[in-house]
Protein backbone atom coordinates (compact mmCIF):
# COMPACT_ATOMS: atom_id res chain seq x y z
CA UNK A 1 0.00 0.00 0.00
CA UNK A 2 1.29 3.45 -0.84
CA UNK A 3 0.36 6.51 1.23
CA UNK A 4 0.63 8.79 -1.79
CA UNK A 5 -2.31 11.24 -1.64
CA UNK A 6 -4.15 8.97 0.82
CA UNK A 7 -4.38 11.69 3.49
CA UNK A 8 -4.16 15.46 3.89
CA UNK A 9 -2.96 17.86 6.54
CA UNK A 10 -6.13 19.86 7.10
CA UNK A 11 -5.21 21.73 10.26
CA UNK A 12 -2.02 23.08 11.80
CA UNK A 13 -1.41 25.24 14.83
CA UNK A 14 1.67 26.48 16.65
CA UNK A 15 1.13 27.78 20.16
CA UNK A 16 2.33 31.40 20.34
CA UNK A 17 3.74 31.08 23.85
CA UNK A 18 7.47 30.65 24.41
CA UNK A 19 7.24 30.76 28.21
CA UNK A 20 4.25 29.42 30.08
CA UNK A 21 4.96 29.19 33.83
CA UNK A 22 1.26 29.60 34.58
CA UNK A 23 0.03 26.72 32.42
CA UNK A 24 0.23 22.94 32.70
CA UNK A 25 1.60 20.69 29.98
CA UNK A 26 -1.83 19.10 29.53
CA UNK A 27 -3.42 22.53 29.15
CA UNK A 28 -0.92 23.44 26.44
CA UNK A 29 -1.80 20.20 24.61
CA UNK A 30 -5.49 21.15 24.81
CA UNK A 31 -4.89 24.69 23.57
CA UNK A 32 -2.91 23.31 20.63
CA UNK A 33 -5.64 20.75 19.85
CA UNK A 34 -8.25 23.52 19.91
CA UNK A 35 -6.13 25.69 17.64
CA UNK A 36 -5.51 23.00 15.03
CA UNK A 37 -9.16 21.93 14.88
CA UNK A 38 -10.26 25.57 14.53
CA UNK A 39 -7.69 26.03 11.76
CA UNK A 40 -9.13 23.03 9.92
CA UNK A 41 -12.74 23.98 10.55
CA UNK A 42 -13.45 20.78 12.46
CA UNK A 43 -14.68 20.06 15.99
CA UNK A 44 -13.75 17.82 18.91
CA UNK A 45 -16.53 15.44 17.93
CA UNK A 46 -14.94 14.89 14.53
CA UNK A 47 -11.69 13.51 15.99
CA UNK A 48 -11.56 9.72 15.77
CA UNK A 49 -7.78 9.20 15.79
CA UNK A 50 -5.25 10.53 18.33
CA UNK A 51 -1.44 10.56 18.26
CA UNK A 52 1.00 11.70 20.93
CA UNK A 53 4.58 10.96 22.05
CA UNK A 54 6.77 11.11 25.14
CA UNK A 55 5.98 14.74 25.94
CA UNK A 56 2.36 13.76 26.70
CA UNK A 57 2.17 13.28 30.47
CA UNK A 58 1.35 9.90 31.92
CA UNK A 59 0.37 6.94 29.79
CA UNK A 60 0.16 8.90 26.55
CA UNK A 61 -3.24 8.67 24.94
CA UNK A 62 -4.79 7.11 28.05
CA UNK A 63 -4.28 10.22 30.17
CA UNK A 64 -4.50 12.73 27.35
CA UNK A 65 -7.77 11.58 25.79
CA UNK A 66 -9.44 11.67 29.19
CA UNK A 67 -8.10 15.19 29.82
CA UNK A 68 -8.97 16.44 26.35
CA UNK A 69 -12.47 14.94 26.43
CA UNK A 70 -12.16 13.24 23.06
CA UNK A 71 -14.74 10.46 23.30
CA UNK A 72 -15.04 9.41 19.65
CA UNK A 73 -11.47 8.21 19.20
CA UNK A 74 -11.17 4.67 17.83
CA UNK A 75 -7.49 4.70 16.88
CA UNK A 76 -4.51 5.69 19.07
CA UNK A 77 -0.74 5.68 18.50
CA UNK A 78 1.98 6.76 20.94
CA UNK A 79 4.99 6.14 18.71
CA UNK A 80 8.04 7.64 20.42
CA UNK A 81 11.16 8.60 18.48
CA UNK A 82 11.95 11.79 20.38
CA UNK A 83 11.57 15.05 18.50
CA UNK A 84 10.94 13.27 15.22
CA UNK A 85 7.87 11.43 16.58
CA UNK A 86 5.34 13.83 15.07
CA UNK A 87 6.57 13.30 11.51
CA UNK A 88 6.08 9.58 12.04
CA UNK A 89 2.65 10.32 13.49
CA UNK A 90 1.60 12.06 10.27
CA UNK A 91 2.64 8.98 8.28
CA UNK A 92 0.99 6.59 10.74
CA UNK A 93 -2.19 8.68 10.69
CA UNK A 94 -2.21 8.50 6.89
CA UNK A 95 -1.79 4.73 7.04
CA UNK A 96 -4.62 4.42 9.57
CA UNK A 97 -6.86 6.59 7.37
CA UNK A 98 -5.97 4.57 4.28
CA UNK A 99 -6.81 1.38 6.19
CA UNK A 100 -10.18 2.76 7.22
CA UNK A 101 -9.32 2.89 10.91
CA UNK A 102 -10.05 6.60 11.33
CA UNK A 103 -11.00 9.73 9.36
CA UNK A 104 -9.78 12.70 11.39
CA UNK A 105 -6.51 12.24 13.27
CA UNK A 106 -5.26 14.74 15.83
CA UNK A 107 -1.54 14.97 16.73
CA UNK A 108 -0.47 17.08 19.72
CA UNK A 109 2.83 18.10 21.28
CA UNK A 110 3.45 20.44 24.22
CA UNK A 111 5.95 21.05 26.98
CA UNK A 112 7.48 23.58 29.33
CA UNK A 113 11.24 22.89 29.38
CA UNK A 114 12.01 26.61 29.70
CA UNK A 115 9.81 27.05 32.78
CA UNK A 116 11.11 23.78 34.18
CA UNK A 117 14.77 24.77 33.77
CA UNK A 118 15.78 22.17 31.19
CA UNK A 119 18.89 22.62 29.09
CA UNK A 120 21.03 20.79 26.57
CA UNK A 121 23.92 20.48 29.02
CA UNK A 122 21.88 18.89 31.81
CA UNK A 123 22.47 15.20 32.57
CA UNK A 124 19.89 13.09 30.80
CA UNK A 125 17.67 11.07 33.12
CA UNK A 126 18.75 7.44 33.55
CA UNK A 127 15.71 5.21 33.17
CA UNK A 128 15.86 1.71 34.72
CA UNK A 129 16.59 -1.21 32.38
CA UNK A 130 17.69 0.90 29.43
CA UNK A 131 20.36 -1.45 28.06
CA UNK A 132 22.92 1.17 26.98
CA UNK A 133 22.76 3.26 30.19
CA UNK A 134 25.23 1.25 32.33
CA UNK A 135 27.85 1.56 29.59
CA UNK A 136 27.45 5.26 28.89
CA UNK A 137 25.79 7.40 31.55
CA UNK A 138 28.89 7.90 33.76
CA UNK A 139 30.83 9.35 30.82
CA UNK A 140 28.40 12.31 31.00
CA UNK A 141 26.79 12.26 27.59
CA UNK A 142 24.47 15.28 27.46
CA UNK A 143 22.39 16.40 24.53
CA UNK A 144 24.89 18.86 23.09
CA UNK A 145 28.00 16.68 23.21
CA UNK A 146 26.23 13.77 21.54
CA UNK A 147 25.70 16.07 18.56
CA UNK A 148 29.15 17.67 18.90
CA UNK A 149 30.79 14.25 18.38
CA UNK A 150 29.11 14.08 14.97
CA UNK A 151 30.23 17.61 14.09
CA UNK A 152 33.82 16.89 15.15
CA UNK A 153 33.92 13.73 13.07
CA UNK A 154 32.38 15.50 10.05
CA UNK A 155 35.06 18.18 10.22
CA UNK A 156 37.79 15.53 10.46
CA UNK A 157 36.42 13.35 7.68
CA UNK A 158 35.14 15.95 5.21
CA UNK A 159 36.88 19.22 6.10
CA UNK A 160 33.68 20.95 7.20
CA UNK A 161 34.32 24.21 9.08
CA UNK A 162 32.70 26.10 11.95
CA UNK A 163 32.11 28.98 9.51
CA UNK A 164 30.06 26.69 7.28
CA UNK A 165 27.97 25.42 10.21
CA UNK A 166 27.45 29.03 11.32
CA UNK A 167 25.73 29.80 8.00
CA UNK A 168 22.87 27.53 9.07
CA UNK A 169 22.24 29.72 12.12
CA UNK A 170 22.65 32.87 10.03
CA UNK A 171 19.92 31.64 7.66
CA UNK A 172 17.57 30.73 10.51
CA UNK A 173 18.07 34.14 12.11
CA UNK A 174 17.49 35.91 8.79
CA UNK A 175 14.07 34.26 8.74
CA UNK A 176 13.28 34.67 12.44
CA UNK A 177 13.48 38.47 12.25
CA UNK A 178 10.12 38.36 10.45
CA UNK A 179 8.42 36.07 13.00
CA UNK A 180 6.86 38.09 15.84
CA UNK A 181 6.61 34.94 17.99
CA UNK A 182 10.28 33.90 17.58
CA UNK A 183 12.34 33.73 20.76
CA UNK A 184 15.42 35.16 19.03
CA UNK A 185 14.60 37.79 16.40
CA UNK A 186 17.92 39.52 15.83
CA UNK A 187 19.88 38.72 12.66
CA UNK A 188 23.31 37.27 13.40
CA UNK A 189 26.55 37.05 11.43
CA UNK A 190 28.91 34.12 10.93
CA UNK A 191 31.41 35.92 13.16
CA UNK A 192 28.85 36.30 15.95
CA UNK A 193 28.25 32.54 15.90
CA UNK A 194 32.00 31.86 16.06
CA UNK A 195 32.42 34.40 18.88
CA UNK A 196 29.64 32.87 21.02
CA UNK A 197 30.82 30.67 23.91
CA UNK A 198 32.08 27.19 23.06
CA UNK A 199 29.69 24.73 24.69
CA UNK A 200 31.11 21.40 23.49
CA UNK A 201 33.74 21.48 20.73
CA UNK A 202 33.04 22.34 17.96
CA UNK A 203 29.52 23.55 18.80
CA UNK A 204 29.14 27.12 20.02
CA UNK A 205 26.15 28.48 21.90
CA UNK A 206 24.69 29.83 18.67
CA UNK A 207 25.00 26.39 17.04
CA UNK A 208 22.37 25.23 19.56
CA UNK A 209 18.58 25.58 19.42
CA UNK A 210 16.56 27.56 21.92
CA UNK A 211 14.87 26.09 24.98
CA UNK A 212 11.23 27.15 24.85
CA UNK A 213 7.82 26.32 26.23
CA UNK A 214 4.92 25.80 23.86
CA UNK A 215 3.52 23.22 21.55
CA UNK A 216 1.76 22.47 18.33
CA UNK A 217 -0.91 20.29 16.79
CA UNK A 218 -1.84 18.87 13.41
CA UNK A 219 -5.06 17.49 11.98
CA UNK A 220 -4.68 14.76 9.34
CA UNK A 221 -7.82 13.77 7.43
CA UNK A 222 -9.17 11.64 4.65
CA UNK A 223 -8.82 13.57 1.33
CA UNK A 224 -12.60 13.85 0.83
CA UNK A 225 -12.88 15.57 4.21
CA UNK A 226 -10.00 17.94 3.45
CA UNK A 227 -11.61 18.90 0.16
CA UNK A 228 -14.89 19.70 1.94
CA UNK A 229 -13.17 22.21 4.24
CA UNK A 230 -12.29 25.83 3.49
CA UNK A 231 -8.50 25.51 3.72
CA UNK A 232 -6.06 24.71 0.90
CA UNK A 233 -5.70 20.94 0.42
CA UNK A 234 -2.24 19.71 1.46
CA UNK A 235 -1.60 16.13 0.37
CA UNK A 236 0.88 13.72 1.89
CA UNK A 237 2.89 12.47 -1.10
CA UNK A 238 5.47 10.30 0.60
CA UNK A 239 6.80 9.31 4.01
CA UNK A 240 9.77 7.45 5.41
CA UNK A 241 10.93 6.51 8.88
CA UNK A 242 14.03 4.87 10.29
CA UNK A 243 16.01 4.35 13.48
CA UNK A 244 19.80 4.21 13.72
CA UNK A 245 22.07 3.29 16.62
CA UNK A 246 25.67 2.31 17.20
CA UNK A 247 25.53 -0.66 14.84
CA UNK A 248 26.67 -3.15 17.46
CA UNK A 249 29.92 -1.25 18.01
CA UNK A 250 30.68 -0.44 14.36
CA UNK A 251 29.94 3.22 15.13
CA UNK A 252 29.70 5.36 11.98
CA UNK A 253 28.87 9.01 12.60
CA UNK A 254 29.13 9.97 8.93
CA UNK A 255 25.47 9.27 8.20
CA UNK A 256 22.15 9.55 10.02
CA UNK A 257 18.86 7.66 9.87
CA UNK A 258 17.70 10.32 7.37
CA UNK A 259 19.78 8.39 4.82
CA UNK A 260 17.24 5.58 5.28
CA UNK A 261 13.99 7.51 5.78
CA UNK A 262 14.65 10.05 3.01
CA UNK A 263 14.92 7.71 0.02
CA UNK A 264 11.76 5.88 1.11
CA UNK A 265 9.83 9.15 1.19
CA UNK A 266 11.16 10.33 -2.18
CA UNK A 267 10.38 6.98 -3.76
CA UNK A 268 6.82 6.98 -2.48
CA UNK A 269 6.30 10.60 -3.54
CA UNK A 270 7.84 10.04 -6.98
CA UNK A 271 9.92 13.21 -6.74
CA UNK A 272 13.62 14.09 -6.38
CA UNK A 273 15.42 16.37 -3.92
CA UNK A 274 15.92 18.92 -6.73
CA UNK A 275 12.11 19.20 -7.06
CA UNK A 276 11.65 20.40 -3.46
CA UNK A 277 10.86 24.14 -3.24
CA UNK A 278 10.93 24.47 0.55
CA UNK A 279 12.44 22.26 3.26
CA UNK A 280 11.79 22.19 7.00
CA UNK A 281 14.88 20.51 8.46
CA UNK A 282 15.04 19.77 12.19
CA UNK A 283 17.64 22.09 13.63
CA UNK A 284 18.34 20.96 17.17
CA UNK A 285 21.90 21.99 16.33
CA UNK A 286 23.50 23.32 13.16
CA UNK A 287 25.19 19.96 12.53
CA UNK A 288 21.79 18.24 12.60
CA UNK A 289 20.72 20.27 9.57
CA UNK A 290 23.92 19.63 7.66
CA UNK A 291 23.72 15.87 8.20
CA UNK A 292 20.10 15.67 7.11
CA UNK A 293 20.65 17.77 3.98
CA UNK A 294 23.41 15.39 2.88
CA UNK A 295 21.52 12.25 3.85
CA UNK A 296 18.36 13.37 2.05
CA UNK A 297 20.39 13.90 -1.12
CA UNK A 298 20.21 17.69 -1.41
CA UNK A 299 23.99 17.48 -1.85
CA UNK A 300 26.61 14.75 -1.88
CA UNK A 301 27.90 13.25 1.37
CA UNK A 302 30.58 15.52 2.76
CA UNK A 303 29.50 18.52 0.69
CA UNK A 304 26.99 19.88 3.22
CA UNK A 305 29.35 22.60 4.40
CA UNK A 306 29.68 24.06 0.93
CA UNK A 307 25.94 23.62 0.33
CA UNK A 308 24.82 25.67 3.34
CA UNK A 309 27.42 28.44 2.98
CA UNK A 310 26.84 31.90 1.55
CA UNK A 311 23.14 32.03 2.38
CA UNK A 312 22.00 29.07 0.29
CA UNK A 313 19.30 28.27 2.90
CA UNK A 314 17.92 31.85 3.05
CA UNK A 315 14.55 32.37 1.39
CA UNK A 316 14.83 34.68 -1.59
CA UNK A 317 18.62 34.35 -1.60
CA UNK A 318 19.61 30.70 -1.84
CA UNK A 319 18.50 27.62 -3.71
CA UNK A 320 16.88 25.77 -0.80
CA UNK A 321 14.85 27.98 1.56
CA UNK A 322 14.69 26.23 4.94
CA UNK A 323 12.97 26.83 8.30
CA UNK A 324 11.37 30.10 7.31
CA UNK A 325 9.82 30.46 10.78
CA UNK A 326 13.31 30.69 12.28
CA UNK A 327 13.31 27.01 13.21
CA UNK A 328 14.49 25.59 16.49
CA UNK A 329 17.64 27.67 16.29
CA UNK A 330 15.67 30.92 16.67
CA UNK A 331 11.91 30.50 16.83
CA UNK A 332 10.76 27.65 19.01
CA UNK A 333 11.69 24.18 20.25
CA UNK A 334 8.66 23.24 22.36
CA UNK A 335 9.12 20.33 24.77
CA UNK A 336 12.71 20.08 23.45
CA UNK A 337 11.11 18.46 20.41
CA UNK A 338 11.11 20.22 17.07
CA UNK A 339 9.31 17.78 14.83
CA UNK A 340 5.83 19.27 14.81
CA UNK A 341 6.94 22.83 14.09
CA UNK A 342 8.75 21.47 11.03
CA UNK A 343 5.46 20.20 9.62
CA UNK A 344 3.57 23.35 10.61
CA UNK A 345 5.93 25.70 8.73
CA UNK A 346 5.87 23.43 5.66
CA UNK A 347 2.06 23.64 5.73
CA UNK A 348 2.25 27.44 6.00
CA UNK A 349 4.54 27.57 2.97
CA UNK A 350 2.28 25.30 0.90
CA UNK A 351 -0.78 27.36 1.84
CA UNK A 352 1.05 30.57 0.97
CA UNK A 353 0.65 31.70 4.58
CA UNK A 354 4.28 32.11 5.59
CA UNK A 355 5.44 35.65 6.31
CA UNK A 356 5.57 37.63 3.04
CA UNK A 357 9.30 38.27 3.50
CA UNK A 358 10.07 34.53 3.55
CA UNK A 359 7.21 33.01 1.52
CA UNK A 360 8.48 30.84 -1.34
CA UNK A 361 6.61 31.97 -4.49
CA UNK A 362 4.05 29.46 -5.72
CA UNK A 363 5.24 26.80 -3.28
CA UNK A 364 3.59 23.50 -4.23
CA UNK A 365 6.13 20.90 -3.07
CA UNK A 366 7.75 20.86 0.37
CA UNK A 367 9.65 18.49 2.61
CA UNK A 368 9.58 18.19 6.40
CA UNK A 369 12.35 16.25 8.09
CA UNK A 370 13.16 15.46 11.70
CA UNK A 371 15.71 13.64 13.80
CA UNK A 372 14.95 12.88 17.44
CA UNK A 373 17.01 11.32 20.18
CA UNK A 374 20.79 11.68 20.02
CA UNK A 375 22.44 12.03 16.62
CA UNK A 376 25.70 10.64 18.03
CA UNK A 377 24.27 7.43 19.49
CA UNK A 378 20.64 6.45 18.94
CA UNK A 379 18.05 8.44 17.02
CA UNK A 380 14.90 8.22 14.94
CA UNK A 381 14.24 9.97 11.66
CA UNK A 382 11.03 10.89 9.88
CA UNK A 383 10.71 12.36 6.39
CA UNK A 384 7.50 13.74 4.88
CA UNK A 385 6.95 15.09 1.39
CA UNK A 386 3.88 17.30 1.03
CA UNK A 387 2.19 18.95 -1.94
CA UNK A 388 -0.43 21.58 -2.38
CA UNK A 389 -3.20 20.09 -4.48
CA UNK B 1 45.32 27.28 24.86
CA UNK B 2 45.52 24.37 27.20
CA UNK B 3 42.95 22.78 29.47
CA UNK B 4 44.40 20.11 31.73
CA UNK B 5 41.91 17.36 32.51
CA UNK B 6 40.69 17.07 36.07
CA UNK B 7 39.11 14.04 37.68
CA UNK B 8 35.42 14.74 38.22
CA UNK B 9 33.19 12.90 40.68
CA UNK B 10 31.85 9.70 39.11
CA UNK B 11 28.51 8.49 40.46
CA UNK B 12 27.49 4.93 41.16
CA UNK B 13 27.64 2.35 38.39
CA UNK B 14 24.58 0.39 37.35
CA UNK B 15 25.15 -3.22 38.34
CA UNK B 16 22.94 -5.91 36.91
CA UNK B 17 23.27 -9.33 35.27
CA UNK B 18 24.75 -7.70 32.17
CA UNK B 19 27.38 -5.61 33.93
CA UNK B 20 28.47 -7.52 37.05
CA UNK B 21 31.23 -9.63 35.37
CA UNK B 22 32.43 -6.51 33.57
CA UNK B 23 32.93 -4.55 36.80
CA UNK B 24 34.62 -7.57 38.41
CA UNK B 25 37.14 -7.73 35.53
CA UNK B 26 37.64 -3.97 35.66
CA UNK B 27 38.70 -4.27 39.31
CA UNK B 28 41.46 -6.59 38.06
CA UNK B 29 42.49 -3.99 35.49
CA UNK B 30 40.92 -5.74 32.51
CA UNK B 31 38.52 -4.21 29.95
CA UNK B 32 36.16 -6.83 28.61
CA UNK B 33 33.88 -6.89 25.60
CA UNK B 34 31.75 -9.69 24.15
CA UNK B 35 32.21 -11.81 21.06
CA UNK B 36 29.64 -14.04 19.38
CA UNK B 37 30.38 -17.75 19.60
CA UNK B 38 28.36 -18.32 16.41
CA UNK B 39 29.45 -15.56 13.98
CA UNK B 40 32.65 -14.51 15.84
CA UNK B 41 31.86 -10.80 15.62
CA UNK B 42 32.67 -8.60 18.63
CA UNK B 43 29.97 -6.31 19.99
CA UNK B 44 29.81 -3.15 22.08
CA UNK B 45 28.11 -2.20 24.35
CA UNK B 46 28.26 -5.79 25.58
CA UNK B 47 25.20 -7.88 24.74
CA UNK B 48 24.42 -11.45 25.79
CA UNK B 49 22.63 -12.02 22.47
CA UNK B 50 24.60 -11.15 19.34
CA UNK B 51 23.23 -8.03 17.57
CA UNK B 52 24.35 -9.48 14.21
CA UNK B 53 23.01 -13.06 14.29
CA UNK B 54 21.17 -13.56 17.65
CA UNK B 55 23.83 -16.11 18.64
CA UNK B 56 25.15 -16.44 22.20
CA UNK B 57 28.17 -14.33 23.15
CA UNK B 58 31.07 -14.68 25.61
CA UNK B 59 33.35 -12.23 27.42
CA UNK B 60 36.80 -11.56 25.98
CA UNK B 61 39.61 -9.33 27.28
CA UNK B 62 40.67 -6.29 25.29
CA UNK B 63 44.32 -5.22 25.09
CA UNK B 64 43.08 -1.78 26.13
CA UNK B 65 44.52 0.09 23.17
CA UNK B 66 42.86 1.91 20.33
CA UNK B 67 42.37 5.26 18.65
CA UNK B 68 40.05 8.23 19.00
CA UNK B 69 37.18 8.01 16.48
CA UNK B 70 35.62 11.30 17.61
CA UNK B 71 36.09 13.60 20.59
CA UNK B 72 34.41 16.70 22.03
CA UNK B 73 35.54 18.74 25.01
CA UNK B 74 32.40 19.65 26.89
CA UNK B 75 33.09 22.98 28.55
CA UNK B 76 29.75 24.14 29.89
CA UNK B 77 28.05 21.14 31.50
CA UNK B 78 29.17 21.64 35.08
CA UNK B 79 32.26 23.09 36.72
CA UNK B 80 34.83 20.70 35.23
CA UNK B 81 35.47 20.46 31.47
CA UNK B 82 35.72 16.90 30.21
CA UNK B 83 36.37 15.09 26.95
CA UNK B 84 33.69 12.72 25.74
CA UNK B 85 34.86 10.44 22.96
CA UNK B 86 34.30 7.39 20.87
CA UNK B 87 37.38 5.17 21.01
CA UNK B 88 37.80 2.37 18.50
CA UNK B 89 39.51 -0.53 20.27
CA UNK B 90 42.09 -2.52 18.34
CA UNK B 91 39.74 -5.50 18.64
CA UNK B 92 37.34 -3.64 16.32
CA UNK B 93 34.54 -2.18 18.43
CA UNK B 94 33.94 1.49 19.19
CA UNK B 95 32.93 2.56 22.70
CA UNK B 96 31.71 5.77 24.29
CA UNK B 97 34.18 6.90 26.96
CA UNK B 98 36.17 9.85 28.31
CA UNK B 99 39.73 10.87 27.49
CA UNK B 100 41.60 11.94 30.61
CA UNK B 101 44.99 12.67 32.22
CA UNK B 102 46.02 14.99 29.39
CA UNK B 103 45.67 18.45 27.87
CA UNK B 104 42.11 18.32 26.59
CA UNK B 105 42.76 21.05 24.00
CA UNK B 106 45.44 18.93 22.33
CA UNK B 107 43.21 15.92 21.65
CA UNK B 108 42.82 14.88 18.02
CA UNK B 109 40.73 12.37 16.15
CA UNK B 110 42.98 9.49 15.05
CA UNK B 111 45.20 9.80 18.12
CA UNK B 112 46.38 6.55 19.76
CA UNK B 113 45.09 6.00 23.29
CA UNK B 114 45.39 3.44 26.06
CA UNK B 115 43.14 2.31 28.89
CA UNK B 116 43.05 3.89 32.35
CA UNK B 117 40.52 3.13 35.05
CA UNK B 118 38.90 5.76 37.26
CA UNK B 119 37.16 4.93 40.57
CA UNK B 120 33.42 5.43 40.90
CA UNK B 121 31.42 6.40 43.96
CA UNK B 122 30.47 2.77 44.61
CA UNK B 123 34.03 1.43 44.38
CA UNK B 124 33.93 0.20 40.79
CA UNK B 125 36.41 1.11 38.07
CA UNK B 126 35.27 2.98 34.97
CA UNK B 127 37.26 2.48 31.73
CA UNK B 128 38.60 5.72 30.26
CA UNK B 129 41.51 6.41 27.93
CA UNK B 130 44.58 8.60 27.83
CA UNK B 131 46.87 9.50 24.91
CA UNK B 132 49.76 7.05 24.43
Amino acid sequence: MTLRRKACIAGAYEHPTRKAPDKTVAQLHAECARGALADAGLTMADVDGYFCAGDAPGMGAVNMLDYLGLINVRYVDSTETGGSSYLLHVAHAAAAIAAGKCNVALITLAGRPRSEGSSGVAPRAVVPNVPDAPWESLFSPVTVNMYALVAARHMYQFGTTSEQLAWIKVAAAAHAQHNPHAMLRDPVTVQEVLDSPMISDPLHKLDCCVVSDGGGALVVTRPEIARSLKRPVINLLGAGEAVKGQLGGQVDLSWSAAALSGPKAFEEAGVKPADIQYASIYDSFTITVLMQLEDLGFCAKGQGGKFVADGNLISGVGKLPFNTDGGGLCNNHPANRGGITKVIEAVRQLRGEAHAKVQVPNCTLALAQGIGGLLGSRHGSGTLILERA
Amino acid sequence: MSTMSQDRPLGATITDAATEPFWAAAKEGVLKFRRCSACAKPNWYPRAVCPYCFGDTDWEASKGTGEIYSVSVTRRAGPIPYAIAYVRLDEGVTMLTNITDCDLDALKIGQRVKLVFKPTEDGNHLPMFTPV
